[in-house]
């Protein structure tokens, strides 16, 4: 484990063994995989699989029962300016009182100092990645005025903003139109020609083998991971998309009911 | 009835010019401290309005009471600081004991609200009864935080108030940009390593400061209103939130100098009902009159935007006319035009007056009928509505049926691009699925030689 070794390749991300649960049902159980840089990665699986679940605990944001993650062989914390995370859209009151180029301009923030404002070259910055998504035209619109690809859009100028090496997004494709799809993919070009890293929430089968290089297959467990050539089978897709294995449902769910895994010393 | 005028009226009078001559040292303090309290209050009401906190200010003010009654049990003094903190501590208690129930029990939010809230404020005037009962110095006017009075508050009180308000209020400067971030998405503020927590408590602190100094002005009752019908009434006025925060505030300094002064007129007169009362008359003003978004803006918008359809309505009716006679026949009667368009006869002839006046349609005993401009605007109507129902039948596989009620709402709203962007999109822009002609783009010019 000579991680810190800079001569050594450390994946961009590296999930080990990570479990999570929703009160006490499980959501996700042991789910274990290593990305590479560089690349677009989709995350697919059907309704209730645990995909937007698996971002929100990588990212920390809801609590994990077991396992590690780490960027670039380190914890988040050391590695958050180079982490770029893109909520769905729905998580957002869009009425609230705040221009478009408001919002980019939020990506600034985790360079900035307690009580500093952004400065020019942030500003900067901000309008290049408003002008990247051809939302320029947009930007001193409220953002109860957009349409949801252009709310969309928004989303990803602001995590362009924050000039990461990885990105972490929950379904961008979701509901969104033509000209945002197409925005996307052109964004994804671009970033991947800078060697930057993509993961993506992926609902479309249809699309997955197009825009995505890697696959990461899941439904509630890790199912496969790897080169689209590789992992994109039948076989994966049955598993995949063939319903829950009930007995590992039930067992897992009763054992953190239980508390088994807090009375059972570890081996 | 005139002696009792003659004796009234002056006094009054002769009040208010006392008042805003601030004779008394002590007047012009305590407007002082109710303008900065109704600034800071109402800015980071306004926060806990956009994280949709709102009713956490009303259980913290209420929370607040037993904490001022035990500091005065503990120490017996009316120290103002003694006070302050007896009340920041009960109220900071409140405020967790809010934030743990949902996270550690199956109770909601709401719940977890109302039960501390009230729990809070029934243990404070247990505390208040009791205390009015013992032969101590100085327990008269305790009972004032309930409703508020300006007039009772002493220098002391007002140099505390102000100290607190002014941090209040450079704190929200200092931290406008992380507290507006933090309330559009904690969620996202983590992910790029923001204190969310910290940022949190020290937004909540602010709120239990401003609540506890305003009690003595507003009273424990209705120290919410204050936190949230300035933001509320402002939220009319503006889209931008720096704006907001300070129309709220120039609202919540406007209702503090009404109600401290009714305070003094009238020393009976509790100043926190005064004060929610001239905001929520502020709040029902910007709710009627704002520029954009008050309720008569919307209302004058719709009748003028059905006072358009009934007229663009009847010009294409008398285009319809027209067509039915091969454009032979110019002129028709309201009869002719009914025929076609089922209105409400009053409906129809102000309508007809109203094209008149426009210069669209001209008057004669004979009837009505189309100037060169009303032609053109109908002919432009009617084509627009062709292509769409063209459209509709093409792309979205509607029968002919189907497409004219559709056709008759979006006729009035496509612009001159949209209809550029149909034609190109159409295989067939010459006749409408009902078999009529499409009029040209421009043929206005045709339309005179006829």
């Amino acid at each position: 484990m000579n991680r810190s070794n800079s001569n050594t390749y450390t994946s961009p991300l590296s999930v080990q063994h990570l479990s999570m649960r929703y009160h006490h049902k499980p959501v996700l159980t042991d789910v274990s995989f290593e990305i590479p840089e560089g690349k677009t990665i989709a995350i697919v699986g059907p309704n209730g699989a645990g995909k937007s679940t698996l971002l929100k605990g990588i990212m920390g944001l809801e609590p994990s029962i077991e396992g590690l993650v780490s960027f670039f062989g380190e914890s988040l914390d050391k590695k958050r300016q180079a982490t770029a995370y893109v909520p769905q859209r729905e998580e957002i009151d869009w009425d609230f009182p705040i221009n478009v180029l408001d919002v980019v301009l939020m990506g600034r923030h985790g360079h900035l100092k307690l009580w500093q404002r952004p400065s020019q070259l942030d500003i900067d910055i901000a309008e290049q990645a408003l002008k990247d998504l051809k939302m320029w035209e947009f930007k001193e619109r409220q953002i109860s005025q957009l349409s949801g690809g252009q709310q969309q859009r928004v989303f990803l100028a602001r995590a362009l903003a924050q000039q990461a090496t990885l990105y972490l997004m929950d379904e961008p494709f979701a509901g969104v139109d033509v000209a945002t799809e197409q925005a996307i993919i052109e964004l994804f070009k671009d970033l991947k020609s800078q060697g930057k890293t993509i993961v993506c929430v992926h609902h479309d089968l249809n699309t997955v083998g197009e825009y995505f290089d890697w696959i990461i297959f899941i439904n509630a467990r890790l199912i496969a991971a790897g080169p689209v050539v590789e992992v994109l089978t039948k076989e994966n897709l049955n598993k995949t998309y063939g319903g829950r294995l009930s007995l590992l449902n039930d067992l897992t769910e009763q054992m953190y009911r239980s508390q088994l895994n807090k009375a059972h010393d570890t081996d | 009835m005139d002696a009792f005028n003659l004796l009234e009226t002056p006094s009054v009078w002769s009040n208010w010019l006392a008042f805003w001559s601030f004779e008394d040292i002590n007047v012009l303090w305590v407007l002082m401290g109710s303008i900065l309290l109704g600034m800071s209050a109402s800015v980071i009401g306004g926060f806990a309005f956009l994280r949709k906190r709102s009713l956490v200010g009303d259980a913290l003010a209420h929370a607040a009471l037993p904490g001022v009654m035990m500091a005065f049990l503990l120490f017996q003094s009316r120290d103002p600081l003694v006070m302050f903190l007896g009340a920041v501590t009960s109220s900071f208690i409140g405020f967790y004991l809010i934030d743990w129930l949902p996270k550690n029990t199956k109770i909601k939010a709401d719940a977890a609200l109302a039960i501390t809230l009230s729990f809070f404020f029934a243990l404070g005037l247990m505390l208040l009864s009791y205390i009015q009962g013992l032969e101590v110095d100085n327990k008269s006017g305790l009972d004032k935080i309930l409703f508020g009075q300006a007039a009772a508050m002493t220098q002391k009180d007002i140099k505390l108030l102000g100290y607190v308000a002014l941090f209040v209020l450079s704190c929200v400067v200092l931290f406008f940009q992380k507290f507006r971030l933090i309330a559009f998405s904690a969620t996202y503020a983590r992910t790029i390593g923001i204190a969310v927590n910290r940022y949190e408590l020290l937004l909540a602190l602010l709120i239990v400061m401003s609540v506890v100094v305003g009690l003595q002005l507003v009273g424990v009752v209705l120290m919410a209103a204050v936190l949230l019908t300035p933001v509320a009434a402002a939220r009319f006025w503006s889209n931008q939130l720096s704006h907001i925060l300070i129309i709220a505030a120039a609202l919540g300094a406007l209702s503090a100098i009404i109600s401290t002064q009714i305070s003094y007129l009238a020393p009976a007169m509790p100043t926190g009902p005064w004060m929610v009362v001239s905001l929520s008359a502020l709040f029902f003003l910007s709710l009627l009159f704002a520029p954009e978004k008050g309720l008569l803006k919307r209302y004058t918008e719709h009748n003028k935007l059905r006072k358009r359809v009934a007229e663009e309505n009847v010009l294409r009716t008398l285009y319809k006319l027209l067509e039915r006679k091969d454009f032979q026949h110019k002129t028709f009667n309201i009869a002719d035009i009914q025929a076609l368009r089922s209105m409400p006869l009053e409906h129809l002839q102000a309508t007809l007056k109203q094209l008149c006046k426009k210069a669209l349609i001209t008057s004669s005993t004979a009837g009505f009928e189309m100037t060169t401009t009303g032609f053109g605007l109908a002919e432009q109507l009617t084509r627009r509505h062709r292509l769409w129902e063209n459209y509709l039948t093409e792309h979205a596989e509607l029968t002919p049926q189907q497409v004219h009620q559709h056709a008759e709402r979006i006729e009035h709203i496509l612009t001159p691009s949209q209809e550029l962007q149909l034609q190109a999109e159409l295989t067939n822009s010459q006749s409408d699925p009902h078999g009529n002609l499409i009029p040209n783009a421009n043929s206005a010019s045709q339309g005179d030689s006829k």
